[in-house]
Formats: structure tokens, C-alpha cells, sequence
């Protein structure tokens, strides 16, 4: 069946559709990894969004136990070319039957190097997959740019707290969408991890008496988590030992008083070089956000900025003075993407255990 | 870290001449390293045996020595130039090893001299099998486990330790004979019996099995600062047990899932870390199919062939990074050269696919085993890209110019069921035909992937392609239809083929509804940034992106397509200076080629560079675009002389020499017009186009005559046919492939084989010098040693030479570069051959001479005047010094081949002695083509008996020299008529000690064999000379070869030679 892609600036892509045929307004973001394409349909970080994949050939292994969440997170899905035959000796099943097991809908056989194009030099924007072919581009284009992707994290956050067992550390991990490998990478360690929905408040962690606290990835523009940097600021208050990835990095430098900014087309892809700024040296990272900090609107007195991006300079990661916290835009915890940057969860055990 | 400001003089180790394995790749790579080096300010010295390599020109380094590759020629260079440092990561193991060497004897300490880009110690941990292994294993990285057994009872042990399969190799026998694969206690027993008995030292080597494992590469690169980065990793379609150069590779990975990718890439991070790599390494893994299981099979501390492959998969430059490295650069510091607006230390994202395949030399070697083993046999490669798979596996099939367009091209319909698994089970260059086949007869995946291992995504990608032949065979082509068959990149050819209609009907349909080929960019990014540098490939079905580019003349240069015996690097060399000599004069330059291993497909050699391939239909998409001003063709070899109708067709002007006269040199009537006319004598004959006429031919003619089909390769099925049985054997193997052109049968003439190139401009001509063949006629040109300025030929004849070229370059209204060949018999000049093109030796004699001839006849193209080019026309007075070409071949890597030398071209590549004396620069070109004597001073003779006269005068120089001499009865005899020591020895079927116990002794220096000629080949030589060849024993098929030979060392000293820096020439 056809399938169409309609932009907000009236740009409409004519493919195939693939998952469900249900019709989606989202925001169109770029994703350039080559492989985890489950990883990236699995990242609760996407929420709110349709991901187009810049690699062609999506689908090649199939569906595999790689999942980052419990179920596919993008509204939409977007690429060159499916797969017809996946080849992995962990594959259980197609790519295809799982977007449309999860309801995604999609679309296929577009130029997608032609729409990350459009992506890059417009920025980020709205669009709509559908299947009607009598669609009204009048009617269509002002919904398009009306949309707003909203609070997201509370649709993509646990309902209720669970516990992954270990006999090391205890760490609460404030789950504002978090991918799975976080608290994975934490238990790995012996960390036995308490994974909150983001609803929970500051003073139910620090009764818990946690010896570190993780504040996690996901979705959205971080100004509009409000209350969550309200219960951030007291957990900033504490000595409790904090690291914190993505939104959560984001949402301690806003508790702090730094201002967040949307980027053009943001950072999604496993080839972003980050530069630690403590010993310069380079490592690549994996990475998914929009929105980014202002590492000028954060005092200097309260945050040393401890990593930034090679290619355009942006932030990366804070070290907050006189505490145990750190924070990173990137992933550490990888999946999709290169582990190099594996070594900060050893760094916010050793922190842990030097607090304890 | 800012660059070391200690480094201010550096010596560049190419790699040698162009053998199998060690290939164009170090051109490109050390020409890139080169021009990077000297945008930093630095002097550079260059030492390379290849005349034939871009880098060894002086534009490129500042001081070129085109010397052999030796620890004495090394240090008597660094003691004359002083450099104050040494760069050997750029040529290959050749060069790794002549610094490790220079390393250990001591050398470069005592002067001072530091080695850039790598450690010893980097070397060493990467090289020493026992080094690596401990290295891997303190890090944890698992190796195959292997075991070096003496007794069948520590053999059984060590495979129950590691489990079966086992591989067994036994150490010191003859291309691996004995050994084997067992599967089981009572295999591995019967094997290494066997083996044990078959070693000359009684040794075995068991490994465990990782044959048909997936096998993944990474390219990695470090910085002195421990960044580390990875540019690409690739995928083998044929697994483990096929040497990766002959493997179809795709780039990036299609069938590794995150886990086992970032898997590996970690993997391969610890692995550069801990061997304290600073610049590229090459990291090779195999991969169990069905658990995260593997091994490291190789590390390879410096750009490789690899490393080439994955810079034009990617567009990142890594052989120029890794000189920036090697200065002390940090990545973060290195701008990314592609977008301009971030730094090398990324990781390059495809938005592609990019699939390679081996060129292999079979079509040269007829009788040479078709089976990719673990020893690498390609000469060269082509690469494709697009952004499906199945059309970039169709665009590379059709690079690679072997008269295959699509997988129907190898026909094995007439198999049965039975007989085709049997052929799918042997593991060769046409494996994929025969799996389009099997799907064709229904074959399931799963047996294919038993027998193959070949993953079956990979096998459902070549059923995609069968699958869309039958939809062209059975449905009605649509539009649709066709659409999608053009995604899949079938050429209008194959649809017309299929669907029963013309060729220009489906291009014509295509037109008519805008089905026309987009071009993509290759940005590093996958679109992420914005990028400057114009590299394109084509894809249908998607938006174009290239821009119109308008203002300046724009010249379309067509490159030469694969490396392969006859058509080489010196092709790559031509299309590279004339596309600079085309932007000197203020043109806009576009080269189309698809080789991933040379300097032409680098990104800033032309103003836009298309990897697209050299077909007629995939030229005009680019022409359809780019509306060129003019196309050349003469400098990219028949590749691109082939395109000339075409081109014309599509109305763009060629420019030079016009395609009629080009056909004038090739079509035998006319050509002999204008020889007529001219007053020029030639080898007479005719054409032919059947054994019978051929035959009719030879006989007026009289025996012997020389075949060959016209308009060929480095006389590709060219033969000396001394009766009318050969001319069957010979018109038969010509007539395989199917004839657009005559055959030539010509009288064989045995005389002294001359050679010019000239520039001419429609008037006068410019001949920078004449060569001299030492081998007499009969010998493919680029087979024989080639002497520059020509020695025992007499004023009068060069006279004549001079005349001759004049008046044929003038009746073939050549504008631009011509190569003619003459035989010279007593003072009579005949020609054999022209070329109205750049030849083989233009690069040699460019070099030389001092003169740019490309460059001059580029200027001539676009309407200069020699007169105007401050050069006298005519002949140019001769250097004071003497040049020799060598040819260098590659017959240890070929099982099977015959390497005794005729009229079709063997070698693989060159090098070149430079200096005052003949005999220096005779001893050079031997000292650089590998010849390294003397050793253990015995060597056998075994003639022909026409060479007897000549061969005992030769032998009485070795004697001399102090050669003990083996001979076969009949040659030793001759010997001991004539007062020359010789020892008789036995045939090979004759009792021991026979001539193979001599060989297989390893006691033996040399071996002149000269076959008899004609068909009738003894079988004997064959196999006298293979079993040389694979003990690395130097063989000699020519006498003049062995008479420069004795020549050469009766006057020379190693440690007494004189380097010539060619730059001051």
C-alpha cells in the first residue's frame, strides 16, 4: 500500500507503508547509526517523535532479545528499504511483523538521504505519515505545525517502582524514560538498582537511602518537566552521590538555573566525538537528544563543564562543584552504539564507594 | 598536541613493485601520506622501486629515488640525505619490514634517525606470531588455538583440548600438500600421519577450525593521545578460508547485529591500544555464524590494501591522517577533509553500500586453479557503491570488465541438480553465478548455506536479483517493472536480453518515462553535515544531488577500471597527470573509475570524482549530467579506449587523437594502407577469423607465425604457433569468448624488440627516448627488461626509428601520445604494433628522461604546439645514465600457472635500476625485482636445444662467478663439449637425486629453463618450474635474461652502488 510523508513546510515523500496504517503527526528527527536499528525503535527517548534511519538497509537481523524497553517508542518509523529476510542466529522474527505487532505505522522505499537533508538545513519539523492518498495539504500543513510533542515522559515511565537484585550499592534510578541498559550497566556492577517512576518524589528516594542516585534519559523538551527539576533540586541538595545521562543531565543543570535550547536538528547517532575535558581525550558516543544546555547560563561556581562535542562545540557533560555529581548528554550505556564511554558507570561506583 | 617541530626531514618507504597482495593501494596511500607530509612544510624523501607509482614523481616528494628496496640501499640513502626521520607505514609489509630490519641492525640509532608512525616494539607484538599471541592473550582476545605438533598422540590431544574440526598444515612441504581439515579422531590420525611423513621436519601445525566462520574487518585508527576511532568495519561474503582480498566484500556489515558489531569494534579498540598503535591498523576477525564466539585472526600495524578499500568506502583519508599522526598530530586537532567543518576524530556513517570484488587473473593463467584459498590471487579489485545491496553486487560484476554483466553470465543451465552442488562446494571466483543458478533450479537457502556458509541474507539478496529476471522473462515491463529492475541496477542490455526487445527500445522507455540514474554524495555523514567534496555514486529512484557546475570547460577524463596483468597502475599514473594537466590549463575535471586502490579515485584529484562502473550506459548518466566539453580516453588504457564509440554516440567530442585513427592502428587494412603509404616495412600476414584460414595463412607465411585477436590487452591470447595443431590449440582459446574483431596471424620474427612513446601534435612529434628490449621478439614487451637509452642498436637505425614514428604518427593524425613497437633485424626496422595511447611504459620513460610527457601531450590535446613546449621536436638527446624495467611477476601465488614467458603478458609489475653503467643499473633492477644473488652459488640449466649454443657461454660466466652448475643430460653435455663444469642430474620422473630433490633441497640460486615453444610444451619444465617458483627458487625462461643476468653480477658491488635522485633529473 502507499504510503505518504508530508512535511510542514508541504515536502511530501511517496513510499510504501510498512507497520500499521494508522496516520500519525509527529516531530521527524534523523537517526544515522548503522546498526541497532531495535535499540533506537525500542528507546523510550523517541517518544513523541517519527526517526527516520539514514542507513538504507534496515532490518537485516531481525528481531532479536536486543530491546531497550518493553515496546517500540517512536510514533513513526521511517526508512529506505526493510529487509525481506532477516539473517541472525538470534533473529525471531521480522522487522516488519514487529511494527506491526507494536502498531507503529511507517513508511518505506523513500529517499531518505534526500528528507535528512531537508531535516538539516530546515531543522527539525513536523510532519505527518498517512496512507489516504486524497490527502489536503491545506487542511493537513496548520495540524502539522500546531503539534507539540508535550509531556512525554510520563507515557513512557514505569507505573510502578521495581527492583533488579544486587548485593553492591544501592541506586535509585529516576526512570524518565530510561533504556534498559542503564540499570543494566548499574546491576552488572553488583549495584542493586530501584528503578522509580519519575512521578516519585525527592524526599521517597532519599528515605530510601540510596548510595548513589541515577537520573535517567528521555523524551521531550526539558523545560517542560517542571516538577521533576523541582524534586531534581532537592536531590541536588543531598550528598547523595548523582550521575546523570541525557534529560536527567539536562534537568540538573535547569535545577540549577542553566536554560536548555532545542538544536537544529539535534545529535542521533553513534559517531559523536565527546572531548573530557579533564585529560582531552576523544571518545566516541553514542547519542539522542534535541534539546541541549547552555553551558554559558550554568555558574561556573556551581558546574564545571567536563565534556563537550568535537564537531560543534556544544556541551556534554557537567561536574558539579563541591558535589558527587556528573552528569553526560551522551550515552554511556551504549545500545545502540560504541561502549566506549562505559567507563563512567565505573567512575559513579567508585564515587559511591568513596561516600559511603 | 601540536605537530613534533623536531620532524623536519622525512624518508617515505614505498612499497615496491606491483605484485599480487602488495598492490596500488601503497600508491595511493603513500602518495596521500606524501602530499599531506609536504602541506605541512616538510622535505620529503622518497625511496620506491616502482617507476610506475604516482608518488614516486618529483611533484610529490622532494627528493625521489626510484632505487631497490634493500637495507644496504636504504642506509647509503639516509646516510646521503639525512633525514631525521623514517615513515615505513605506508608501503606495505615491504617497507614494515625494511625498517624493522634497520631497526635492529642498529642503524637508525647510530644515526640519529627515528622511526614515525609506528614503534619496533608495535611491529614486533603485531608481526611475531608468538609476540602477537601473548599480547592477545593478556588482554584477554582469543586467537584460534594452534599447537606445532611432532606425534600423532600429541595431535590427537591437543584437537580433543580444542575440539574438532581441526586445520593441519605440515611445515615445509609444497603448497601446503598434506595437509587438511579432520572432523574426527579417525581423520585427524589419517591426516596427520601423513603429514607428519610429508614435512621435511616432521612437524604439523594444528589449529582449530575457523573455516566458514563470518569474517569481519576493522579499520582502526590512534593517536599518540590514545584516541582511537574506527572508520569502517566490513563483511566477507565468503567466509573464513578465503583470503580477503579474494573475498566479495561489503562495507559496512549487513548481518551483525549491534551486539557482536560494537562487540568487535571494542574489541578491536583494546587491540590498537595495547600495541601502542599511532597511525591505521587493520584488524581481521572471524565470527562464529551462531554465537558471539571469536577469534583474531590478523592485525596489521599500517595502511593495507584494506585500509584503501574502507578510505574510498568511507571518503575518510586514512593513510593522510595517519601522517598527521605521525607528525604528532592529535585526531581532534586533523580537520575531517570531506566536510571542512569537523575533525578526524568521528566516525564515518554510510547512508550506502559498498561492495567489492577481487579482479582475479584467470583469463591469463588458463591453466592456474581457479580456488580461492587463503593465499591471496587477485591482481586487483572493484569496488561499487549505491544504496541497495543488490545493485551495488550488480554495478561491481559489471566492473569488473570480464564480459560480465548480471549473473546470468556464466552459464550452468546445462547442470544437473547433483552436479551443481558439486560445483557449489568448490570454492572459486564464479561461486556466485552458481548460486544464482541453484536458486534458479530451486536449491533451497538452507542447502545453499550449508554447502557455501555463505550467510543467508546474502543469499536471499542474489535471489532478489533471479527473482526480478524471471518478472523480465514473464511479466509485461511495465513501467513499474522496469523502475525497479533499474533500482537493482540491471543494465538496458540484460533487460533487453530479457524481455526479447533492443537495447535502445528500454533506454529509450526509461527516457521517455525520466527513469534515469540520480547521483548521490559520499559525505562521511550520511547527510549529517554539510559537505564540500564532490564524490558521487549513482542510484535510481532518488533525488539527484549533484550540482550543475557551469563557467569553466569541463573535460571528462575515464580511468582504467581494475588492476590486471597487462593494464596496471601506469594507467592510473597517465589518468591522474592528465587530469592535473587539464586543471593547470583552467579546465573543470571529472574522472570516472571504480578502482578503490588508486590515486585517481582519491577525492581531490578532480574537481568531481564519480565511483561509477566503465560502461557505456553508466558513462552516459554522468555525460547526461555534466554535458562535458570534450572526454579523453587515450590515458586510461583499453578500459577506456573501448568507450570511445560510445561516447562518441552520445555527441561528446573526443578529444586527441579521433576514433577513426585509433581504429586505423587496430584494423589490419587500413593500417596497412597507411604503412604502404608511409614506406614502412611490417611482419607480413592477415586476418583471420576461423582455425581454417588461420591455418592457410600460417602456411603461406611459413612457420612460425605469430596469433592474436586484435584489440586486446598486454597481448592477451597472443601465442607463437610453430605448426597447424597449435593454431587449432590457439584459435580455440581465442575464440572462447566471442570475437568482435579479427585475429591476426602474422610471420614471427626474430629480432631485437624496440620501443617508443611520442607525443604528437599533428605536425611534429616529440620521442623522449628509445627502449630496448633485452629478450628478443616473441616476449611480451611488458615482460621484458626494457633498457633505456636504447644500447646495440646503431645511429642509423635510431634514425629510422625516429622517421618511421614521425610519418605513422602523422598518418594517424595522432594528437596526443603513441606507442609503437618495432623488430629491428640487422639494420632492417619492422613495425608490430601501435597504439595511437599512453602505454605501459610512459610513466619509465617519463621519469627517466625528465620529461612530463603526459602533461605535454594533455597541452598537445587541447591544441598546443610542441614547438611552443620549449623542447625540441624530434628525438631527444639521450641521458648520460642508463634506465632499466624490470618486470616483476607474481607465479608463487598462482597454482598452476605456466610462468615460462611468450608473446601473452605475465608479469604484475615493475621496477626500475637507474644508473651510470648498464650493468649498475642492470644489477639494480634485478636487486629490486628480488633477485638477490648470489646465495648458495648452484644453479641448474635446463635448455631447449636451440639455446644450447647460447646457453654454455652463458654458463662459463656463472661458472666463472663461481656458480657450481646442475644441468639435464643433453644441456650438461653441450656443457662439458665446450670446457664447462656441469653436473648431470636426472629428470624429475627419473630415479633420485633427480632435478626435484636439487629444488626441493633448497640449495639452488637459479634456474635457466627455456621451453620448447609452440603448444607442445614439455610437462616436465611445467612441473620443474612450479615446484621453483613455489620454493622460492629464481627461474629465468629466457636466455637474454639469464645473459644480462651473469652480466650484471660479474660487475657489480651491493655496497658500491650510486643512488640518483630522479627529481634533479
Amino acid at each position: 500500500m502507499k504510503a505518504f510523508l508530508i512535511l510542514e513546510d508541504g515536502t511530501v515523500f511517496t513510499g510504501t507503508s510498512i507497520g500499521s496504517e494508522r496516520e500519525v503527526i509527529s516531530e521527524i528527527v534523523f537517526n544515522t547509526s548503522m546498526t541497532g536499528y531495535l535499540e533506537v525503535l525500542t528507546d523510550p527517548s523517541y517518544a513523541g517523535q517519527a526517526v527516520v534511519m539514514t542507513y538504507p538497509l534496515i532490518g537485516n537481523y531481525g528481531i532479536t532479545p536486543d530491546m531497550e524497553s518493553c515496546r517500540a517508542r517512536p510514533d513513526g518509523y521511517i526508512v529506505r528499504e526493510l529487509s525481506r529476510f532477516p539473517s541472525n542466529f538470534r533473529c525471531e522474527g521480522t522487522i516488519q511483523d514487529f511494527l506491526k505487532e507494536q502498531g507503529i505505522p511507517g513508511i518505506a522505499g523513500i529517499d531518505t538521504r534526500a528528507l535528512t537533508k531537508i531535516l538539516r538545513e530546515k531543522g527539525t519539523m513536523n510532519g505527518m505519515i498517512t496512507v489516504n492518498e486524497n490527502f489536503d495539504l491545506k487542511e493537513i500543513l496548520p495540524k502539522l505545525k500546531e503539534y507539540q510533542v508535550g509531556d512525554v515522559v510520563s507515557k513512557v515511565t514505569c507505573r510502578e517502582p521495581y527492583i533488579l537484585k544486587g548485593d553492591g550499592p544501592k541506586v535509585a534510578l529516576m526512570d524518565f524514560g530510561a533504556k534498559n541498559n542503564i540499570a543494566k550497566s548499574l546491576n552488572k556492577r553488583g549495584c542493586e538498582v530501584k528503578v522509580y517512576p519519575a512521578s516519585v518524589s525527592a524526599s521517597d528516594i532519599i528515605a530510601s537511602k540510596p548510595d548513589g542516585i541515577m537520573l535517567s534519559n528521555g523524551p521531550g523538551d526539558p523545560e517542560t518537566c517542571t516538577s521533576i527539576i523541582e524534586e531534581v533540586r532537592k536531590l541536588y541538595q543531598t550528598d547523595i552521590p548523582i550521575f546523570a545521562i541525557c534529560l536527567g543531565h539536562q534537568l540538573m543543570a535547569l535545577a540549577n538555573g542553566a536554560k536548555t535550547y532545542k538544536l537544529k536538528y539535534g545529535h542521533r547517532g553513534g559517531n559523536h566525538p565527546v572531548k573530557d575535558l579533564s585529560n582531552h581525550r576523544v571518545y566516541i558516543s553514542s547519542q539522542n537528544h534535541g534539546y541541549a544546555v547552555d553551558a554559558a547560563t550554568l555558574d561556573r561556581a556551581v558546574a564545571q563543564e567536563a565534556f563537550v562535542n568535537v564537531n560543534d562545540g556544544t556541551n556534554e557533560g557537567f561536574s558539579y562543584v563541591g558535589k558527587n555529581i556528573f552528569t553526560v548528554q551522551f550515552h554511556p550505556e551504549a545500545c545502540p552504539g560504541p561502549q566506549d564511554s562505559g567507563y563512567l558507570f565505573d567512575r559513579f561506583m567508585d564515587m559511591m564507594k568513596g561516600a559511603r | 598536541m601540536p605537530r613534533n617541530s623536531k620532524i623536519k626531514k622525512v624518508l617515505v618507504i614505498g612499497s615496491g613493485p606491483i605484485v599480487i597482495g602488495q598492490a596500488a593501494e601503497f600508491d595511493y596511500a603513500g602518495t596521500q601520506a606524501c602530499r599531506s607530509l609536504k602541506e605541512e612544510g616538510l622535505e620529503v624523501v622518497l625511496l620506491n622501486s616502482n617507476p610506475a607509482t604516482i608518488m614516486t614523481d618529483k611533484d610529490i616528494a622532494d627528493r625521489v629515488y626510484i632505487e631497490p628496496l634493500t637495507v644496504e640501499v636504504v642506509e647509503q640513502l639516509i646516510l646521503k640525505e639525512k633525514p631525521d626521520s623514517v615513515l615505513p607505514t605506508l608501503g606495505g609489509q615491504a617497507a614494515l619490514n625494511l625498517a624493522m630490519e634497520l631497526e635492529e641492525n642498529g642503524f637508525l640509532r647510530r644515526n640519529n634517525v627515528r622511526l614515525i608512525g609506528t614503534t619496533s616494539e608495535t611491529i614486533k607484538k603485531a608481526e611475531d606470531r608468538l609476540e602477537f599471541k601473548t599480547t592477545m592473550e593478556k588482554i584477554g582476545e582469543p586467537c584460534a588455538a594452534s599447537l606445532v605438533v611432532e606425534s600423532v598422540e600429541e595431535g590427537v590431544k591437543f584437537a580433543e583440548k580444542i575440539g574438532y574440526p581441526v586445520v593441519l598444515r605440515p611445515a615445509y612441504t609444497l603448497g601446503g600438500s598434506g595437509g587438511g581439515i579432520a572432523d574426527n579422531r579417525g581423520q585427524l590420525v589419517e591426516i596427520l600421519e601423513n603429514g607428519l611423513r610429508l614435512s621435511r621436519v616432521g612437524q604439523v601445525l594444528v589449529e582449530r577450525c575457523i573455516a566458514g566462520w563470518k569474517e569481519i574487518e576493522y579499520e582502526v585508527m590512534r593517536d599518540s593521545n590514545g584516541n582511537c576511532i574506527t572508520v569502517c568495519n566490513m563483511e566477507n561474503m565468503d567466509p573464513v578460508g578465503v583470503h580477503t582480498g579474494d573475498s566479495i566484500v561489503v562495507a559496512p556489515s549487513q548481518t551483525l547485529g549491534d551486539k557482536e558489531y560494537q562487540m568487535l569494534r571494542t574489541s578491536a579498540l583494546n587491540i590498537i591500544s595495547e600495541l601502542n598503535i599511532t597511525g591505521g591498523c587493520n584488524v581481521q576477525y572471524a565470527l562464529h555464524p551462531e554465537t558471539f564466539e571469536y577469534c583474531v585472526i590478523e592485525v596489521n600495524p599500517r595502511v593495507s590494501r584494506s585500509s584503501a578499500l574502507a578510505s574510498k568506502a568511507t571518503g575518510y583519508p586514512i593513510a593522510k591522517v595517519a601522517a598527521k599522526i605521525a607528525l604528532g598530530y592529535t585526531l581532534d586537532e586533523i580537520k575531517n577533509a570531506v566536510t571542512k567543518k569537523t575533525y578526524a576524530s568521528f566516525e564515518p556513517m554510510l547512508d550506502y553500500c559498498v561492495v567489492k570484488i577481487p579482479r582475479l587473473p584467470f583469463d591469463k593463467f588458463i591453466s592456474a586453479k581457479r580456488t580461492l584459498t587463503t593465499q591471496m590471487k587477485a591482481t586487483g579489485e572493484v569496488m561499487s557503491i549505491c544504496d541497495n545491496f543488490e545493485g551495488a553486487l550488480m554495478k561491481a560484476v559489471r566492473s569488473l570488465e570480464q564480459h560480465v554483466d548480471s549473473l546470468m553470465s556464466y552459464d550452468y543451465s546445462h547442470l544437473s541438480r547433483e552436479e551443481l552442488l558439486e560445483e557449489l562446494a568448490v570454492v572459486d571466483d564464479l561461486r556466485i553465478f552458481k548460486i544464482a543458478e541453484a536458486i534458479r533450479q530451486g536449491i533451497g537457502y538452507d542447502e545453499i548455506h550449508d554447502i557455501s556458509k555463505i550467510d543467508k541474507w546474502f543469499i536471499d539478496k542474489i535471489a532478489v536479483l533471479v527473482e526480478m529476471e524471471t518478472r523480465l522473462k514473464s511479466e509485461p515491463l511495465t513501467v513499474r517493472l522496469l523502475k525497479e529492475a533499474k533500482r537493482m541496477e540491471f543494465t538496458d542490455k540484460t533487460i533487453a536480453a530479457l524481455t526479447g526487445r533492443e537495447e535502445s527500445v528500454i533506454c529509450s522507455m526509461r527516457y521517455e518515462n525520466g527513469i534515469t540514474a540520480a547521483y548521490k554524495m559520499v559525505d562521511t555523514c550520511a547527510a549529517e553535515f554539510a559537505a564540500e567534496t564532490p564524490y558521487y555514486y549513482s542510484v535510481y529512484g532518488s533525488e539527484n544531488e549533484v550540482e550543475q557546475t557551469t563557467g569553466r570547460k569541463k573535460v571528462l577524463v575515464l580511468g582504467s577500471g581494475p588492476i590486471r596483468i597487462g593494464q596496471g597502475i601506469e594507467f592510473d599514473f597517465c589518468s591522474v597527470h592528465c587530469t592535473w594537466a587539464f586543471s593547470k590549463e583552467g579546465y573543470e575535471t571529472i574522472i570516472v573509475n571504480n578502482n578503490p586502490e588508486t590515486v585517481s579515485t582519491d577525492f581531490d584529484i578532480a574537481d568531481k570524482l564519480y565511483f561509477e562502473p566503465l560502461t557505456p550506459e553508466d558513462v552516459k548518466g554522468i555525460v547526461d549530467l555534466e554535458k562535458p566539453d570534450g572526454a579523453v580516453v587515450q590515458f586510461g588504457g583499453q578500459t577506456a579506449i573501448k568507450l570511445t564509440e560510445s561516447l562518441m554516440k552520445m555527441g561528446v567530442p573526443i578529444l586527441g587523437t579521433s576514433a577513426e585513427n585509433v581504429d586505423a592502428a587496430e584494423d589490419r587494412e587500413l593500417f596497412d594502407e597507411i604503412l604502404e603509404k608511409c614506406g614502412i616495412p611490417r611482419p607480413t600476414g592477415g586476418t583471420v577469423y576461423t582455425a581454417e584460414e588461420a591455418k592457410k595463412v600460417a602456411n603461406e607465411l611459413g612457420y612460425p607465425v605469430l596469433v592474436r585477436p586484435s584489440y586486446v590487452l598486454g597481448g592477451q591470447g597472443m601465442q607463437i604457433a610453430i605448426n597447424d595443431h597449435d593454431i587449432d590449440e590457439f584459435i580455440g582459446i581465442i575464440n572462447r569468448i566471442a570475437q568482435d574483431h579479427p585475429i591476426l596471424v602474422d610471420k614471427y620474427l626474430q629480432g631485437k624488440e624496440i620501443e617508443v612513446d611520442a607525443v604528437c601534435d599533428g605536425e611534429d612529434i616529440l620521442i623522449p627516448g628509445i627502449m630496448e628490449h633485452i629478450e628478443r621478439a616473441g616476449i611480451h614487451s611488458g615482460d621484458s627488461i626494457s633498457v633505456y637509452p636504447a644500447r646495440s642498436i646503431s645511429e642509423k637505425t635510431k634514425r629510422t626509428i625516429e622517421d618511421y614514428t614521425k610519418k605513422l604518427a602523422r598518418s594517424l593524425h595522432v594528437i596526443g601520445l603513441i606507442n609503437i613497437q618495432f623488430i629491428v633485424c640487422k639494420e632492417e626496422v619492422y613495425v608490430i604494433e601501435v597504439n595511437p595511447r599512453s602505454s605501459r611504459t610512459v610513466p619509465y620513460i617519463s621519469k627517466v628522461t625528465g620529461i612530463p610527457i603526459v602533461p605535454l601531450a594533455t597541452k598537445v590535446i587541447i591544441g598546443g604546439k610542441i614547438k611552443e613546449s620549449g623542447y625540441k621536436p624530434g628525438l631527444q638527446p639521450e641521458a648520460d645514465y642508463f634506465a632499466v624495467k624490470m618486470p616483476v611477476f607474481s607465479f608463487e601465488k598462482i597454482r598452476g600457472a605456466d610462468i615460462s614467458l611468450g608473446p601473452e603478458m605475465k608479469s604484475t609489475g615493475e621496477c626500475l635500476g637507474i644508473a651510470k653503467t648498464f650493468d649498475e643499473a642492470l644489477y639494480k633492477a634485478f636487486l629490486g625485482a628480488g633477485i638477490k644473488l648470489p646465495k648458495h652459488k648452484n644453479m641448474i640449466i635446463t635448455v631447449r636445444d636451440e639455446d644450447k649454443d647460447e646457453v654454455v657461454e652463458i654458463g662459463r660466466r656463472f661458472e666463472k662467478i663461481g656458480y657450481r652448475i646442475f644441468a639435464t643430460r643433453g644441456t650438461a653435455q653441450a656443457m662439458k663439449a665446450a670446457g664447462v663444469k656441469a653436473n648431470a642430474v636426472s629428470k624429475i620422473e627419473q630415479e633420485s637425486p633427480n632435478l626435484m630433490d636439487l629444488i626441493l633441497g633448497h640449495k639452488i640460486d637459479l634456474i635457466i629453463d627455456t621451453p620448447p615453444q609452440g603448444a607442445e610444451r614439455g610437462k616436465d619444465g611445467f612441473v620443474i618450474r612450479r615446484n621453483a617458483i613455489e620454493t622460492g627458487v629464481n627461474v629465468l625462461t629466457a636466455i637474454d635474461t639469464a645473459r644480462a643476468l651473469a652480466e650484471s653480477l660479474e660487475n657489480t658491488n651491493i655496497r658500491k652502488l650510486t643512488l640518483i635522485d630522479i627529481a634533479k633529473i
